[in-house]
Parts: C-alpha cells; structure tokens; sequence
C-alpha cells in the first residue's frame, strides 16, 4: 500500500502539486487520471523519487521514501518497477538481454535461472519468439509487453505505469490493460497507472484519483463514474458529444456498464 | 553572473563525477560495459589515428624539408624535428583534439538520447547507479586505450615520413634514419602518453556531462553534442600549455 499524505510539488514559483491526500491499495489497479498538464506525470515521479516532493509523504507500507538516506531509497527502488510511456528498452540489448538486465544487475542467479526467469516473464506477456530481436526492430505494442516483462523480473511490490496505452491502437491497448490487471491481482502488487485512455479507466479502473489543476478532485471506482456529480470529472471522461449522449441514454434507461 | 554560471556548472560536474566514481553496482557488468566501451570508444577510432597520422608524418617530413633544411643545416634536421613534433605534440594534443570529436560527439549523443527516452529514469527507477554505469566504463576503456593510440599514432607518423622518403624521395632514407634517432629522449614518449591520459579523462568525461544532463528533446541532444565537442576541445588546448609547462 502507497500512502501519499499532503503532498505539494513546485517549480520555482508554480505549483504543481497541491495538499494532494490519497490511498494507492494492494492487489487493485490504481488510476490516476486528468487532462495533460494537471500534474499527472509530476505526481508519479514524486512517488517513485525521480523528482523531490517540496512538502509532504510518501509512505511504502509505512517507510517515508520522501526521506530516505540515499542507500536506503536505492534498495526501496528494487522492489518498483516501471513502464515508461517510451517503453525506455535499453537500444543496444536485445529484448531478452532487457529483461534480464534487472536480474544481471541485482540477483544471485546462475546465468541459466537468469534466462529462464527472463524467458518465464516474456513468456507472461505472450512475446515468446522476440528475445534475440532489438527494441527498434519490433512494434510499440511489443515494446510495452518487453517493458512489462523487464518490470515484473524480479517481482516488484510495486509497478508504476506512466501511460502505459499512448501510441497504442484500441485492440494492443486492451491486451496491455489485461496484462496489467492479471499481472496484479496474480502477484498481488500495487499497480498505479498513469492515463487519460478512458477505455482503461472504464475497463481496469478499481481505484481511481482525478487530478485537476495539480489538486485531487474526485477519488472512486470506474462504477461511480457513470453518475458522478462531479462536473470536471463528466466533462473530462465524456468530452465527446457521443461519449455525453451515451451516458445520458445509460443513465435514462437505468444501464449498467 | 557569468562566473556564476561556469561555477554552477562545474559543480554539477563534479557531483557528477562523485556518482561516476563509486563502486559499481556489479562488477560482472562493469567490465562488460568496459570492453564494450573499449572497443567501440577506443578500437573503432583506430582507423582514423592511423589514417589522419600518416598523412601528417608525411606532410610534416615534407614540410621540414622544403622550409627548415638547408645547406648550413645538418642533414638529420628534417627527421629530427618531425619526430619531435609526432612525439610532443601530434600523437597526444592533435590527436586527442580529433578524438574529442568523434568520440566526444558519440558520447554526449549517446548518453543524451538515453536521457530524453527515459532510458537513464528506467535504470535509476531501478536502483542502479546510471551514472556509474554508463559513465565510468567509458571514462576507463578511454584510459586504457589512450596510450595504445598514442603509439600506434606515433608509428605511424613516422611511417608517413619514411613514406616520403622511399616513395616520395623528398629525402634520403638514411638522412630520415638519422635524424629520428638523433638525441632521442624516452622521456619525450612518456610525456606524451602522460598527457594523453588526461585529454583521455577530458574526451570522455566532459562530453559524459553534456549528455547524461540533457533536458528536452532532440535539439537539446544536438547542441549538447556540439558543447561536448567544442567545451572538450577548448579545455584540452587549455591543459596542453599546463601540462607541457609542467612536464617539460
């Protein structure tokens, strides 16, 4: 579990990030969602520590990352692990090679576990086949299952996902979603993903945060979205007139989604 | 202001280099990355040492012959002074100024593309020391493979000069023979390699700066290249009036 407690970010005099208050929970998909630019991304690097908070907590089952000694926040960091809205694969190693980089790097495994663990993850996230293949030799989508194999290697508590679906057709963003889901509920890690694809928020959101203008807005599950009062919160998930009028004859007629 | 600004700059460089300079993470990896880094930084350069040396020590044999030797002068001199030139400042200083290119540009467009796609955020997130991984193998191959261009580079200045003489017949050979081991100090090789090391430290560590702290996108990428080349450049031109102070 991620605690946040009155978190406040600022760049010289703009701030980005105000009294931002919230629960991230074990086992469930945690979106955070709200137009570019309201600090999404921000509030992200302040809880994985790629930037500093200017006020505030973040606890890791109770551990203060804000303030960490540098050691311990390093050691804190092997059990995250990251996909970039780039992907971020290393250009030069192969996609097997990418995988195993967090093993190379921090397990006591033979070369053989290594590989077998490397082939068991990318096995996870249906890329059997691509592992002598370079990142700029396959697609976007294999890009972001390679980054969610390379994550998931050493069994992360935590996953962080920075717009795991952008560039992304609907289809290879659905498969994404269902990875992501079933990769948390079987390991039973606290996921948090960073979106505004609203087909992810209505698909996999368990426990939603709704940033607006750098402050939390709204806190709920993709069921409460449907008849939120929270006018901010319609207007950005509905901005279409076909996505409006859908959700008015949903809410006339008594559907559920 | 200005001074300000170079301070803070310097600053950054140094904590940089602190990070760059502690002890990796796996060693495994890091002699992985420091072959790696040795081969492409190092071994890939050799062709443009060899090229770029044997066409000086011909021109400098040439040149020597044309405009310093005379009928008062002895017959020894061109050979004399174009060794002296490869020794104490072509195979070091020059070549090291042409290494800050290809190599400095590599570099800082390297480590500069890895930060703009997040590559270097993905291995802090991982816990792993970026800049200890990425900067220090290039900074140690650089060392290591200096002294080798250094001689390969002095070798073959000389063998441009001979060329001259056999092929060119600008001079006769054994006039070139002469000269090259007249009054032949070692110290002049090692004063070289000495310099070498630090032009090596500058080549690699500078451009590392430029690029491991770009912000933005590709422009910033390009431009950081360009300092890399021209800041590593300027600063080895500085270091070689100090070093050839000092060492002489």
């Amino acid at each position: 579990m991620i605690e946040v407690k009155n978190l406040y970010k600022s760049f010289e005099d703009k701030d980005v990030l105000k009294d931002i208050n919230t629960v991230f929970e074990d086992g469930k998909t945690n979106l955070i969602i709200g137009r570019s630019g309201s600090g999404k991304t921000v509030l992200m690097k302040n809880l994985v520590g790629l930037l500093d908070p200017t006020s505030g907590q973040v606890l890791y089952d109770g551990r203060d990352f804000v303030h960490m000694t540098k050691h311990e926040k390093v050691m804190m960091r092997r059990e995250m692990g990251m996909i970039f809205q780039s992907a971020a694969l290393f250009d030069s190693l192969t996609v097997l090679e990418n995988v195993m980089f967090p093993l190379d790097m921090f397990s006591s495994m033979t070369y053989r576990e290594r590989v077998k663990r490397a082939m068991d993850c990318l096995d996870r996230v249906n890329l059997n086949g691509a592992e002598e293949k370079f990142p700029g030799e396959i697609s976007g989508g294999m890009q972001k299952r390679v980054a969610i194999a390379r994550a998931i290697s050493l069994n992360p508590k935590y996953l962080f996902c920075d717009e795991p679906n952008s560039g992304l057709d609907p289809k290879t963003s659905l498969v994404i979603d269902d990875l992501l889901q079933g990769i948390t509920k079987e390991f039973n890690i606290t996921t948090i993903i960073n979106t505004h694809d609203m087909n992810s928020v209505m698909g996999i959101g368990e426990n939603i945060i709704f940033i607006y203008e750098g402050e939390k807005e709204w806190q709920g599950e993709s069921s409460q979205i449907m008849n939120s009062t929270n006018e901010r919160l319609t207007d950005f998930i509905f901005a279409s007139d076909l996505l409006k009028n859908m959700r008015q004859v949903v809410i006339q007629n008594g559907l559920n989604l | 202001m200005l001074i300000h600004k170079y301070l803070t700059i310097f600053g950054r460089y140094l904590t940089l280099m602190g990070r760059t300079f502690s002890r990796p993470e796996r060693f495994r990896m890091f002699l992985k990355q420091y072959v790696k880094e040795m081969a492409q930084l190092g071994v890939n350069s050799i062709g443009i040492v060899l090229l770029i040396s044997f066409f000086i020590g011909a021109v400098i044999c040439i040149q020597m012959k044309l405009n310093i030797q005379s009928p008062w002068m002895p017959r020894w001199v061109s050979g004399y002074t174009t060794r002296e030139i490869l020794l104490l400042e072509f195979s070091s200083s020059i070549m090291c100024l042409i290494l800050a290119g290809k190599v400095g540009s590599n570099i800082a467009s390297e480590l500069g593309t890895m930060r703009v796609t997040q590559q270097i955020d993905a291995l802090e997130i991982m816990g792993v020391n970026s800049a200890s991984y990425l900067i220090l193998p290039k900074i140690m191959g650089m060392l290591t493979i200096m002294p080798c261009l250094v001689i390969f580079s002095s070798a073959t200045g000389i063998l441009g000069a001979y060329a001259t003489a056999y092929v060119g017949h600008v001079l006769p050979p054994d006039d070139l023979t002469l000269g090259l081991q007249h009054d032949f100090k070692p110290w002049f090789m090692w004063m070289s390699i000495i310099k070498s090391q630090f032009f090596a430290f500058i080549i690699s560590s500078v451009p590392a700066f430029c690029g491991y702290t770009v912000e933005g996108g590709s422009v910033n990428v390009g431009k950081a290249s360009t300092d890399a080349v021209v800041t590593s450049s300027v600063l080895i031109l500085f270091s070689d009036v100090f070093l050839t102070q000092l060492l002489s």
